[in-house]
């Protein structure tokens, strides 16, 4: 099967023009998210200070409870959230000092796979039509496989070309949104609970699908999860998040068989994939 | 799926006749329960002998029942009887008249649509700003200024005061400026507030998110994604709107002396001429079943989840 996904690997994956291979697809640094009460004016401190680097091709999780400030984080980091302090740098440009425009290109290159995948498909866009409007968008990045390829990549079948999102299952539709990120040939994918919306018996086939488009594609991966299973398969390292702060960060194996704070041991106890701590 | 989808087109053909029979049927009823035209018409002095005649003549002496058959009947074959004032068809009357209402509220909606379409897109996409008041603001207004009174206005300004318009008839480009400008106030602030709580739930879809983070433009988000998915209810809105500016637009035909079917409709009522009354009645019914037709029409076509 890898070796299949390799055969349509898409050359040139993870390297920009003019970026150094040691320069962090991601670097978070201090990063803070507030937001204000319009009625009552208090200020929420959704993220803390966070600080966060994903180096090329590498996989990171973001873990902890809901609430935590996971996904703002994310958001935030791909500039698609507000942010109210703090650096960030997407793939070596600093978000600060680039425009609407240069960012609008940078996103093309980071690609998000969200938690509800017929949500994040548009209901009146069949399958094919949407994969041309991103072909639209780079026409040579996007040229290196064709639309059934394409889906075959993601193990889906040319038939559901011209689906609709509603003539899909949770399962296609979460694979037409890998297929349409990998399309991109993106050095960063975002995967914002990909599998928690999905039904327990696809659970496991779409994470297997993210993770060998992960290393055929050498792309880096920044996963939020609150399912440790799930970060377990993917990812090499681990951040725990709690109220808005990082608290442990390390290997995932490390940080999941000998946690160092008491949170995240806690946390282990509580979350839902927790029982493989039973096996160590 | 096929067979399916013929039930579903089946059972709202159906729906639609039987809304077009309940409206028939109160038409009817309600030109029987406004009392003894022949009163009306003769006036309380007349002798009873020449009320009587007159009942004859009209068919009312007749039981309820009969009087009820003849008129569907006649409904359903095109003929709506006789006006009692201009001894003319009434389809006649109303289908002379029909151009010219078509002209006012075909101009009307486009100044709506035109207006109203891109003030709610602008408050939707700048929620909470002050360009998103100012557009509620003006979309409130737009639905309590009294129809009658802004036309008042308007012919004060710019029919006497200024000169430039005529203030009222018809005939050329110009006469239609202001009817038109008058009559498209209320469907532009309706369209402008429904599209602006539309759009701002399209908007907050995650699929708007997902675009964005795949680098497609905000603008291309805003109008080919957000906007097509916010599109129905809009559609809904102007074609409904339609349906009751072609079968009501009395008071701006009214102030403008415009000949059109409100203006015809107001003098059957002056006149009693309940005939006439209850035809327009049933014209703007059938209007509204075939509009409503039109709105599932587009629906599916919009809509590939109706399909």
């Amino acid at each position: 099967m890898a070796e299949m996904l390799k055969r349509g690997s898409p050359a040139g994956a993870g390297r920009g023009p003019g970026i150094p291979e040691d320069v962090p697809v991601l670097a978070v640094d201090g990063l803070v998210v507030e937001h204000r009460n319009r009625t009552t004016g208090e200020v929420f401190r959704a993220v803390d200070g966070v600080c966060l680097r994903i180096g090329a091709g590498e996989s990171a999780a973001v873990v902890g409870e809901s609430g935590s400030g996971k996904t703002t984080l994310a958001m935030a980091a791909t500039g698609l959230g507000p942010r109210s302090g703090g650096e960030i740098e997407l793939l070596g440009h600093s978000l600060d000092a680039i425009g609407r425009r240069r960012l609008r290109e940078l996103r093309r290159e980071v690609q998000i796979v969200f938690q509800d995948p017929h949500g994040s498909l548009d209901s009146r866009q069949s399958v094919r039509s949407g994969l041309r409007e991103l072909r639209g968008l780079q026409r040579e990045r996007t040229a290196w496989i064709d639309d059934a390829g394409l889906l075959e990549r993601v193990r889906l079948s040319p038939d559901l070309l011209d689906r609709y999102p509603h003539q899909l299952s949770g399962g296609q539709a979460q694979r037409v949104c890998i297929a349409r990120a990998l399309l991109m040939r993106p050095r960063l994918i975002v995967a914002d609970e990909p599998t928690s919306g999905l039904d327990v018996s696809v659970q496991a086939d779409v994470l297997e699908l993210l993770r060998e488009v992960r290393e055929s594609t050498g792309a880096a991966m920044l996963m939020i999860s609150h399912d440790l299973a799930v970060v377990r398969a993917v990812c090499d390292t681990a951040h725990v998040m709690r109220h808005g702060r990082v608290v442990e960060s390390g290997p995932c194996e490390t940080v999941f068989t000998s946690p160092a704070d008491d949170y995240t041991r806690e946390l282990l106890a509580a979350m839902p994939g927790g029982r493989w701590r039973a096996r160590r | 799926m096929k067979a399916a989808r013929l039930r579903r087109v089946a059972a709202r053909v159906g729906a639609l006749f039987a809304s077009l029979f309940i409206a028939l049927t109160m038409a009817f009823a309600l030109g029987r329960l406004s009392g003894d035209p022949t009163a009306n018409i003769l006036g309380p002095t007349a002798p009873p002998e020449q009320r009587e005649a007159l009942r004859q003549q009209l068919g009312l002496d007749r039981p309820l029942l009969t009087q009820y058959f003849d008129y569907i009947t006649g409904v359903f074959t095109g003929n709506l009887g006789e006006s009692l004032q201009f001894y003319q068809a009434n389809t006649t009357l109303i289908f002379d008249r029909v151009p010219y209402t078509l002209q006012l509220v075909a101009a009307g909606m486009a100044i709506a649509i035109i207006i109203g379409v891109p003030l709610g897109v602008l408050a939707a996409t700048r929620e909470g700003t002050w360009w998103d008041r100012a557009a509620s603001t003006v979309a409130l207004l737009g639905q309590s200024i009294p129809v009658f009174w802004l036309g008042m206005m308007l012919v004060v300004l710019f029919a006497v005061k200024l000169g430039w318009l005529p203030a009222g008839q018809s005939g050329t480009p110009r006469h239609l400026i202001l009817p038109s400008l008058t009559m498209s106030l209320y469907p532009m602030a309706h369209i402008a507030r429904l599209t602006r709580a539309s759009m701002s739930e399209a908007l907050a879809e995650p699929f708007i998110d997902s675009a964005r983070a795949r680098g497609i433009s905000r603008t291309r988000v805003v109008w080919r994604h957000a906007f097509k998915n916010a599109l129905m209810p809009v559609l809904t809105i102007v074609v409904l709107q339609t349906g009751i500016l072609l079968s009501g637009a009395v008071a701006v035909e009214y102030v403008y002396s415009w000949p059109g079917l409100g203006q015809l409709a107001l003098q059957a009522i002056q006149f009693r001429d309940f005939p006439l009354v209850q035809a327009i009645v049933v014209f703007g019914a059938v209007v509204f079943v075939l509009l409503n037709l039109l709105v599932d029409v587009i629906h599916s076509v919009v809509d590939p989840r109706v399909r």
